[in-house]
């Protein structure tokens, strides 16, 4: 595969993390390569944060190794050059837009110019601005801005688009093209599956603090592709779980609910089956169920 | 841990520190729930207390204590509130998570802190001298005004260190609540509003626990009123509370991190 030739930017290796009895993380193997975007999936909990936490250095492994760039997170050498935007972290309210930008440049060997971060991040008009006053998409946007500030060569993006509109996030979209076409490489983590599907090169999932799938979003794809049916029927959820293509199925508050590979032929033996049957609804299986999916298959 | 780097000279790291505190300054300063009491409060309680209630007009001595005393309870607001409260939001907002993550100089937050309650340390004490030559009538040698001012500058550090304590124990909407419960009876049983001589006697017998006692007393020896125990024995508790705070403060910090992150 081409990508076993790409260089390695920051790796876990065998890595674990326990908080007293409870287990974060454990035997994480997880490399991040250059030119890449990477999307790290999962359920809340499923210990994303964790292992970002320790690439980054804020979180020591209980076990295993840790390596970024060469070197260990701690050393500001290897942290000098990577980008960093966090989910959990809001920004001083009382410091102006320009401020923050400046400060955070200065920790850079060589970072863009302030207009060019403006540009890349869209804040035209907003360097005056102190970031109390910015709307909940405008202050994303400025975290963007600062995490991108230093050239990066590893960028770690942590739920970039929560809480973005529509256009703001294709805008956010855009910007992350660019910077993985200029070489960049990216950590993304969403709860989104569409913006996994429409950035990743490579989409990991952990679950349990265990990885359940690694591939390229094609492979990915093909594994949470499933269709989830809803419907009320008197056809009981033991039959169903029989027929060919059918994975799950389960009654919930009288709901038949069914997980299958395809949904046409499942459909067309439920109506032949139950005329009665009434509020048919069919959906592409959301990412978390899928989750639930892939790590039912693991176990 | 690798600071400096050839493409990273000593230049460009001093200019982060210097970065970091202007933004440090930036944000103080508009942040109108630090400055007004920090710096007003210190100047009206002197005015009232030292000049106008206190009739010390004519009576040097006197208003050379207050001075001395009004000095201190002014900066250890500045420094238990400007890093008590700080600290406390910024690391419920996970600030201060993203400033580990950046590759930020090590220690630029804490310099940018220090250095900014220094600052406001010393408009408050430029405030209460104007005060004291102009309305209370004192009169000292240019050497004790620089060595007030020098007290007051240098005073912020203990209770820099125990308001960053405070920061690491309660939360950020907590923490004036808890300040003011800590900083107001210290300020007023270490004799800081009004002399422990004329206070109840197992107040003054008491004093010597809080560390403001014994930055008043080092404020005071300058003035010649304080009570003659030694320098050296204030400094050393002043550096002890400070060293004690800190690091247990830091302990704390690392184990939030490692929780929380």
């Amino acid at each position: 595969m081409q990508s076993e030739s790409m260089a390695v930017l920051a790796e876990l290796r065998n890595a674990g993390k326990q908080y007293g009895p409870l287990v974060a993380l454990e035997n994480l193997d997880l490399s991040l390569r250059a030119g890449e975007l990477t999307a790290l999936l999962g359920p809340n909990g499923a210990g994303k944060s964790t292992a970002i936490g320790m690439l980054l250095g804020l979180l020591k492994p209980t076990s295993g190794e840790v390596c970024l760039l060469g070197r260990s997170p701690q050393d500001l050498a290897a942290r000098r050059q990577i980008g960093v935007m966090l989910q959990s972290a809001e920004l001083p309210d009382s410091n102006t837009v320009g401020e923050l930008l400046e400060l955070t440049r200065s920790y850079y060997a060589a970072p863009l110019s302030t207009r060019e971060c403006v540009d890349l991040a869209g804040l035209d008009g907003l360097l005056g601005r102190r970031y109390a006053k910015l709307s909940g998409g405008q202050q994303r946007r400025v975290q963007f801005a600062l995490a991108v500030c230093g050239r990066p060569r590893l960028l770690f993006l942590d739920e970039p688009t929560t809480g973005l509109d529509v256009e703001a996030r294709q805008g956010l979209w855009q910007a992350i093209r660019e910077l993985v076409a200029s070489g960049c490489s990216i950590l993304l983590t969403t709860h989104y599956l569409e913006e996994a599907e429409a950035l990743a090169d490579r989409v990991v999932v952990i679950n349990h603090g265990h990885c359940v799938a690694d591939g390229t979003v094609a492979q990915v794809r093909a594994r949470v592709a499933q269709r989830r049916i809803r419907c009320r029927s008197s056809i009981s959820a033991e039959a169903v779980a029989l027929w060919p293509e059918v994975r799950h199925a389960r009654v919930d508050s009288g709901n038949l609910e069914i997980i299958a590979d395809s949904a046409e032929p499942v459909v067309r033996r439920l109506l032949a089956e139950d005329a009665r049957l009434h509020d048919l609804e069919v959906q592409r299986a959301g990412l978390t169920e899928a989750f639930i999916e892939l790590t039912r298959e693991a176990a | 841990m690798n600071t400096m780097t050839a493409d990273f000279p000593m230049s460009r790291i001093l200019r982060c520190y210097l970065l970091e505190a202007r933004c440090e300054f930036m944000r103080l300063l508009r942040t109108p729930s630090f400055v007004v009491p920090c710096l007003s409060f210190p100047a009206v309680f002197y005015l009232l207390f030292g000049v106008i209630l206190g009739g010390t007009r004519g009576n040097s001595g006197m208003a050379g204590y207050l001075l001395a005393t009004y000095g201190v309870f002014g900066i250890m607001g500045v420094a238990l509130f400007g890093f008590g409260v700080t600290v406390a939001i910024e690391r419920e907002r996970g600030f201060l998570t993203l400033k580990r993550a950046l590759p930020m100089p090590p220690g630029a937050l804490l310099f940018a802190k220090t250095a900014m309650a220094m600052v406001f340390a010393s408009m408050v004490s430029l405030i209460l001298a104007v005060i004291a030559l102009t309305m209370a009538g004192v009169s000292l040698a240019p050497w004790q005004w620089l060595a007030l001012f020098a007290v007051n500058v240098l005073g912020v550090l203990p209770f820099a260190a125990i308001g960053l304590l405070i920061a690491t124990l309660c939360s950020g909407q907590a923490s004036p609540a808890i300040i003011n419960l800590i900083y107001l009876p210290m300020a007023f049983l270490s004799g800081l509003w009004m002399p422990l001589s004329i206070l109840p006697g197992w107040i003054a017998g008491a004093a010597p626990v809080w560390p403001s006692y014994h930055l008043a007393q080092i404020a005071l020896h300058v003035v010649g009123r304080d009570a003659e125990q030694g320098i050296g024995l204030h400094l050393i508790y002043l550096l002890a509370v400070t060293v004690v705070c800190f690091l247990l403060a830091r302990k704390r910090l690392l184990s939030l991190n490692q929780i929380t992150a």
